[in-house]
């Protein structure tokens, strides 16, 4: 019995410790958004937060959870309206979208620790997630259009 | 009445000169030995943080030994194991082969990457199951910027006078040095996980030289040293 604490809600889970935290999301709680990619945190697809950090579900054991805060693609914001959602959806950003929810949590944390990033910080914080459809320009867009929105809605 | 008159008025401001001039002097002697005690308090300061290595009680110099020992050491140290988190740049490196790390994370301002590529992200307090899958420990990181360690690209005299400079070593004192081959992101060199291969020296062997090394001197080896196969 493990107990986790995911989007801010409590869970008593009959899990084994050492399983990927990923698995416990998807299978056990049936939260979906975050994707398996490669199993080996190469791709960045199965990215959540763990007391804010963008950790590689697949290859974090729940063990390394327990006691933390965990965060994922549906817990990211109350109406799906965080600028990088809002932005994602104006710039009509994923192709397939498998990646998708890997992607804006990466870019989550950037636009926390850097509210004006240049394009030189967007390839050192999503060099780790990787698009088979090859959105990244437009990835990049949106994530300058978020940070856009974001300061102006702290002005 | 003038003074030449008076040399009883002259007596005495010869006297009053003697004296004068007698504290001048020896002001000057004792503000002289001040500055040269400062200058000797400084300088000892100066030399022990420029030396790590101030306990000579554990210090049994013997250069030929400390060369040899290093010459051991330096396999390990400059093996993928070791060296692929003492890069010349700010990306790690990765592999036997010592490639640039695959993703291309940034060493950042303390060594452990920046936003969502931070060491921890991928690499867990423990290495992941499977061939090649990343290999963990809770301090994974690289040398902060400011004080960067760097093993590649060095000879084994420039590494072990790296090593051995208070100023270049991470701060590390003599004892703090030895300390350093038992700290566990060290050991995690002969763990790492499948697929990897492990230092030339098994890890008893590598404290054993390190140890020796630092405890007979420290000393660098000669320019032109190479390392036997």
């Amino acid at each position: 019995m493990i107990n986790l604490n995911i989007n801010n809600k409590n869970y008593e889970l009959e899990v084994d410790p050492d399983t990927p935290l990923l698995w416990v999301l998807r299978d056990t709680i049936q939260l979906v958004g975050t994707k398996y990619g490669c199993g080996v945190a190469q791709c960045g697809a199965c990215v959540v937060h763990l007391n804010g950090e963008a950790v590689r579900s697949c290859v974090t054991k729940a063990s390394r959870a327990v006691g933390q805060k965990v965060v994922t693609i549906e817990g990211l914001s109350e109406n799906n309206d965080h600028p990088l959602q809002k932005a994602w959806t104006e710039l009509d950003v994923p192709q397939c979208g498998y990646c998708q929810s890997g992607q804006i949590m990466s870019a989550a944390v950037l636009l926390r620790e850097n509210k004006n990033p240049t394009d030189q910080d967007i390839y050192n914080a999503m060099e780790g997630n990787i698009c088979r459809c090859g959105t990244y320009l437009r990835i990049q867009n949106a994530i300058k259009l978020a940070a856009e929105m974001q300061r102006n809605e702290s002005k | 009445m003038n003074q030449s008159d008076r040399p009883d008025l002259v007596q005495t401001k010869l006297n009053t000169m003697t004296v004068h001039n007698l504290f001048l002097r020896r002001f000057k002697v004792v503000m002289v030995l001040s500055a040269m005690f400062s200058m000797i308090v400084l300088m000892s300061f100066a030399i022990n943080t420029n030396r790590p290595f101030s306990d000579p009680e554990k210090v049994k110099k013997d250069s030929v030994a400390s060369v040899k020992a290093f010459m051991e050491v330096y396999k390990v140290l400059m093996s993928a194991r070791c060296l692929n988190c003492h890069p010349a740049g700010d990306i790690p490196l990765q592999g036997d082969d010592s490639h640039l790390h695959t993703m291309f994370p940034q060493r950042g301002k303390d060594g452990h990457g920046v936003y969502a590529m931070k060491c921890n992200n991928c690499h867990q307090p423990t290495n992941a199951p499977g061939l090649n899958t990343p290999p963990g420990n809770p301090k994974w990181a690289l040398p902060p910027a400011d004080m960067k360690m760097v093993f590649e690209g060095r000879t084994p005299r420039q590494l072990a006078q790296q090593i051995m400079d208070y100023k270049r070593n991470g701060h590390k004192t003599r004892a703090q040095l030895i300390e350093h081959a038992r700290d566990t992101l060290v050991k995690a060199g002969w763990n790492m996980g499948e697929g990897r291969k492990p230092p030339p020296l098994t890890y008893p062997e590598f404290v054993e030289v390190w140890d020796t090394w630092i405890n007979t001197g420290g000393y660098a080896p000669g320019n032109n040293a190479v390392p036997k196969k």
